[in-house]
């Protein structure tokens, strides 16, 4: 433990996870000029825990996840993987961490096809050095070959297969959102931040994306998820953390939270 | 008969050197979006490389060193590969304009040293004795233009191979990630500074051994061949034919320098003697009128960028109907 005594209240959580977490945030404040988006949070993952990020629409939940896959740096706080302080780290060194993040407003790579959107997941490629393409050719084109069967078996996961080879650009909303995933997992990451994985998915393909998550997470993934679904949340977590307004307001089972007073009134409140 | 084959080969040759820094300069803006207008001073550090390694010994410059002009070509390529890589480290974080500006002062200050360094590089003088490769031909200039032509066409060719083979690959699929979004390219771990300083170190490289061709090609350097109406001309050449494709680069840079030596042969015809100099700035406008059309005609160039490479690897997974949304370009 380092000596931060001063981060206690914070850190007045619950129960949470054990004693060797996954990934943690500690007091961690994101100030957009004098506007705090995150005050103060603090949240921790156990390994191969499944927690829903709930929260009224701007309550910081997105802006938290960038603070954990490091898009953003923090005004003040700290971010450990594992025990890892990687608060000073952007987000390329923290996915070869292992955690790995699909972003709200899908960003696909618009003029590639959609095979080769879930490829660039792909990490520790020998073929992404230079010099590798021309002296170790039979095993770039190995591992390409590997990787191409990886992202076709990842396709058939969420269900793109048949557009494979069509430019990204032509996909819908929800199939935007599929291939956010997909190829977040080309990546394998073992913590997966899911912004919002559902929304727009169509309620026939909601059932397989659930059983899909929950597969990950049965194969030992650390899931965090923010989801406004809480019939979702109440299918897929056992914990939910709440955030209103920047602050962690609740944490529980999702019965427990969905109850609790100050939530609803914090959902209610910033009801339009 | 001879005569003209003979210029069909000097030509070629010379339109084949502007073709490698245009393919230099495609992978640094076709491929990775870096505005490098900086071109000339990165032919200029390879030119006087090769041939400062390469010209017997002389009082005038720094060196000859006399070695073999394989030795110099290799020599332009690392050096030239080592200051791109020295001003991307500085600059490549800088947003695109502060980019453009960097590499254009860099341009700036390489030409003005080549002109001041005077004990290195001859200042105004330039370098001449440039060793010519097969030189032991040069007594007949049909087979000396032929080998010469043959030998940069080899050069060219086998760029164009390893070029395609890298866009195709793990890196070169990193590189349009980060070009298309760069923040979820981040996310996925391309770092987007690495590859980005790889890009422009490899078409610095390029363009210096692009500079070391031409000037064992000419024989003769001098600083006023490294202005920026160089740097326009290779920009021209690859928007002409077509900005991402690698046989557009080569295909604009012979289509570029034929409107460029037809417009020179035109007003030495019709302009009187005392006025050709001043003159040969329409030949500057006379590109720039070819760039419009041929960017009103055909905006993407004469070859533009294949959209979604169809890759050899890549081939369906399973035969199915080919869904083609009516709306595709
Ligand atoms: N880059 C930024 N600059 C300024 N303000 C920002 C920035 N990013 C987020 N904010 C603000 O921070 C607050 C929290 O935004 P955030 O996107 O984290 O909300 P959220 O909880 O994900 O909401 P939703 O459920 O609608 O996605 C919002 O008021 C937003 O305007
Ligand atoms: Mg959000």
């Amino acid at each position: 433990m380092t000596p931060s005594a001063s981060l206690a209240p914070a850190a007045a959580g619950q129960p949470a996870a054990g004693a060797d977490p996954a990934l943690s945030a500690v007091g961690v404040t994101m100030a957009f000029g004098g506007m705090r988006a995150v005050d103060e949070m603090s949240l921790s993952l156990g390994r191969g825990e499944m927690v829903a990020l709930i929260g009224p629409n701007g309550a910081g939940k997105t802006t938290m996840f960038n603070l954990v896959a490091g898009s953003l740096r923090p005004t003040s706080g700290r971010i450990l993987i594992g025990s890892a302080d990687v608060t000073g780290e952007g987000p390329t060194r923290r996915i070869r961490r292992g955690v790995g993040r699909t972003f709200q407003i899908p960003r696909p790579f618009a003029e590639m096809s959609v095979l080769e959107n879930v490829l660039v997941g792909a990490q520790s490629q020998t073929g992404e050095g230079i010099w590798a393409n021309f002296l170790a050719p039979r095993r770039v084109a190995a591992e390409e070959r590997a990787a191409i069967e990886k992202a076709r078996a990842l396709l058939e996961f969420v269900t793109l297969s048949h557009l494979e080879l069509e430019p990204a650009r032509v996909l819908s909303g929800g199939q935007r959102k599929l291939l956010e995933l997909a190829r977040v997992l080309m990546a394998d990451p073992d913590v997966l931040l899911l912004d919002e994985p559902a929304a727009g998915v169509n309620p026939a393909l909601l059932d397989l994306l659930i059983d899909r998550i929950v597969a990950l997470n049965g194969a030992g993934k650390t899931i965090l998820l923010i989801e406004h679904n809480m019939d979702m949340v109440a299918r897929l977590c056992s914990r939910a953390v709440v955030m209103a307004a920047g602050r962690l307001l609740a944490e529980g089972t999702p019965d427990a939270v969905a109850a609790d007073p100050a939530v609803i009134a914090a959902y209610l409140g910033d009801a339009p | 008969m001879i005569d003209i084959l003979s210029y069909g080969f000097f030509f070629l040759t010379m339109a084949l050197t502007y073709g490698i820094v245009c393919l230099g300069l495609n992978v640094q803006w076709g491929q990775t979006g870096l505005f490098n207008v900086g071109i000339a001073g990165f032919v200029a550090v390879g030119a006087y490389v090769s041939s400062l390694l390469t010209t017997p010994e002389s009082a005038s410059h720094l060196g000859g060193f006399g070695l073999p002009i394989a030795v110099g070509w290799v020599g332009a390529a690392l050096a030239t590969a080592l200051v791109t890589f020295l001003i991307g480290a500085l600059t490549i974080r800088l947003r695109a304009d502060y980019l453009a500006i960097a590499t254009f002062g860099a341009a700036v200050s390489i030409q003005l040293c080549v002109l001041n360094f005077q004990p290195v590089t001859g200042g105004p003088f330039g370098v001449g004795f440039i060793p010519r490769p097969f030189a032991a031909l040069a007594g007949r200039p049909f087979l000396f233009g032929a080998a010469n032509l043959a030998l940069i066409a080899a050069v060219v060719a086998v760029l164009y191979l390893a070029l395609e083979r890298l866009a195709q690959s793990p890196w070169g699929r990193a590189l349009k990630a980060i070009r298309e979004d760069e923040t979820a390219a981040q996310a996925l771990g391309k770092s987007a500074v690495a590859f980005r300083l790889q890009a422009f170190a490899l078409g610095g490289a390029i363009m210096g051994l692009a500079g070391a061709a031409q000037a064992h090609f000419i024989g003769f350097i001098a600083p006023d061949n490294y202005q920026p109406t160089l740097t326009f001309q290779v920009w021209a050449m690859l928007i002409v034919g077509g900005s991402g494709n690698n046989r557009g680069a080569i295909l604009g840079s012979v289509v570029v320098w034929g409107i460029w030596a037809l417009s020179a042969a035109l007003i030495s015809a019709v302009v009187p003697a005392d006025q050709q100099a001043r003159a040969a700035s329409l030949q500057i406008v006379t590109i720039g009128v070819a760039l419009c059309a041929i960017l009103l005609w055909r905006p993407r160039g004469l070859i533009g960028e294949a959209r979604v490479g169809a890759r050899h690897l890549l081939r369906p997974a399973a035969p199915r109907k080919a869904p083609t949304p009516s709306g595709e370009n």
